[in-house]
């Protein structure tokens, strides 16, 4: 949807609540879901992409330097990533309130 | 005028589903639905209907399908009763709220356990709140006319909301009445083809069907409620049209003597004919009885229900379900909640009756007013009870 889901009016909502823009998912915040959220140690990462494969909401991005880069708009902070980087190169942490 | 022909009420459904033009049927047979569905089976088989039959496994299949067909744009029809109504209400909600106009026949029959395949309107009010528009025919003609009635309305895009043709299971859809059948010249420009407002297409890819977050879930909700209550005009603006093509003038709340009675008989479905000679037979002794006919259980005519009936000393309602637990049957539910804001009204007073197909004649309509009457006199202002149960 063009807007937020909290500020569509009943009576601006298509006949059946159809959504005309196919592909609205991506505007889904899931990110707020999290309470831990990866951070990564460049110099331990041996770009073997084991997040971007194992991450379960595709949130992994490679990066023009190589870097598999987390996308925070969606991570949910499940710390699969974390578990599978075989150096150690992904910590949880905890993430602050945003100001 | 068109042709009278005498003939089952169930092939004569299906006949007018054929003459709807509709592109997909899809269904599951059980008994008492089998004649509609089996004719048209038949009818595509001999090419004489131009649709897909789709034989399915299941009657949440059967409806399924027509949720798939009708957002395509396909004009698509289902029939079924009993079992197969409570296996396929998951499917009910979900073709309102997607705003697909199905048309659906359901030949009324009782609930297990026990087996019975014989009529009440226990299947129908199980999914009473399924946001469809629900229509009750009183006989052969009413379930025949209303097939395009109701395409014509649901497909409207003021409308835009599936709609359900009750007809008792055996006591109509079995019989044989004479039935007036409409030209096919006059049907097709009384039902032009469909033309949806949004649909399954490629050139314009949509998606149905979505998940709602509590933040727009409660919208998604106020807007079908509206749309439901807003179809009343249209319902009576399509009765209008129907009327004036055919002479045959339909309305939510239909009365029979019962402008001057002081007790009204309240029923729905093929209860109808069978209480108007009840209160003949009444009248006949002098008494002041007369019968208001609930057509359209949804959206609950409030309105027409309190026009035909606030000047009665007192309702009898005749329900054919059971609501088990509860304030007696449904139909008296309702009606008591639209008199609750009149500070003079009626004494309702309600009977269950003809559950499982028991017969109700019209003398036993007689002996419920009897003992109506009799049970109000004597103060009683909260009567309900199951006619006619063996102690």
């Amino acid at each position: 949807m063009t807007k937020p889901d909290s500020e569509w009016k009943w009576k601006e909502l298509p006949e059946g609540t159809v959504m005309l823009e196919p592909g609205n998912a991506d505007q889904y915040r899931t990110g707020d879901w999290k309470t831990l959220k990866p951070v990564l140690n460049k110099e331990l990462c041996i770009h073997c992409g084991l997040c971007y494969i194992f991450c379960p909401d595709s949130s992994y991005n490679l990066d023009a330097e190589g870097y598999f880069i987390v996308n925070l708009f969606y991570c949910k902070g499940c710390g699969i990533c974390a578990k599978e980087c075989p150096t150690g190169a992904i910590t949880m942490v905890v993430e602050e309130e945003e100001k | 005028m068109g042709k009278r022909v005498g003939m089952e009420v169930s092939i004569a459904a299906a006949e007018a589903v054929k003459q709807a033009n509709v592109d997909v049927i899809s269904a599951y047979p059980i008994t008492p639905q089998t004649h509609v569905v089996e004719h048209l089976s038949e009818l595509v088989a001999n090419g004489e209907l131009d649709a897909e039959f789709f034989c399915v496994e299941s009657e949440h299949s059967a409806l399924s399908v027509c949720v798939g067909s009708e957002a395509t744009g396909a004009r698509s029809f289902t029939c079924t009763s009993s079992q197969g109504l409570a296996l396929m209400s998951e499917i009910t909600y979900i073709a309102s709220a997607l705003r697909l106009p199905i048309v659906m026949i359901i030949a009324n029959r009782a609930l297990s356990a026990p087996i019975s395949i014989w009529n009440d309107h226990s299947d129908v009010m199980s999914i009473r709140d399924c946001g469809w528009i629900q229509f009750f025919a009183e006989n052969g003609q009413d379930v025949y006319d209303h097939v395009f009635i109701a395409y014509r309305l649901a497909e409207d895009r003021n409308v835009l909301l599936p709609a359900i043709i009750n007809m008792d299971g055996f006591t109509l859809s079995h019989v044989i009445e004479p039935i007036e059948f409409i030209e096919q010249e006059k049907i097709d420009r009384f039902l032009p083809p469909y033309q949806p407002v949004h649909r399954l297409h490629p050139d314009r890819p949509v998606s149905m069907g979505g998940i709602a977050l509590p933040p727009i879930f409660t919208e998604t909700k106020k807007a079908h409620e509206v749309a439901l209550q807003g179809s009343m005009p249209k319902i009576l603006e399509t009765w209008k049209a129907f009327g004036d093509m055919t002479g045959r003038y339909y309305q939510p709340v239909e009365t029979y003597k019962a402008e001057d009675a002081e007790t009204i008989m309240v029923i729905m479905g093929s209860f109808g004919e069978t209480a108007s000679a009840a209160v003949d037979l009444m009248r006949e002794e002098g008494r002041s009885v007369g019968l208001a006919k609930i057509r359209l259980w949804r959206p609950f005519p409030f309105e027409a229900f309190k026009q035909a009936t606030l000047h009665a000393k007192q309702l009898v309602v005749i329900d054919r379900a059971i609501s088990i637990g509860g304030p007696g049957g449904p139909v008296a539910s309702e009606v008591k909640a639209a008199l609750y804001g009149e500070p003079i009204r009626p004494v309702v007073y309600n009977f269950v009756a003809g559950l499982g197909g028991r017969d109700v004649s019209p003398s036993d309509f007689i002996k419920m007013v009897d003992k109506a009457e009799i049970e109000i006199e004597e103060g009683n202002r909260e009567g309900y009870e199951i006619y006619g149960v063996r102690e």
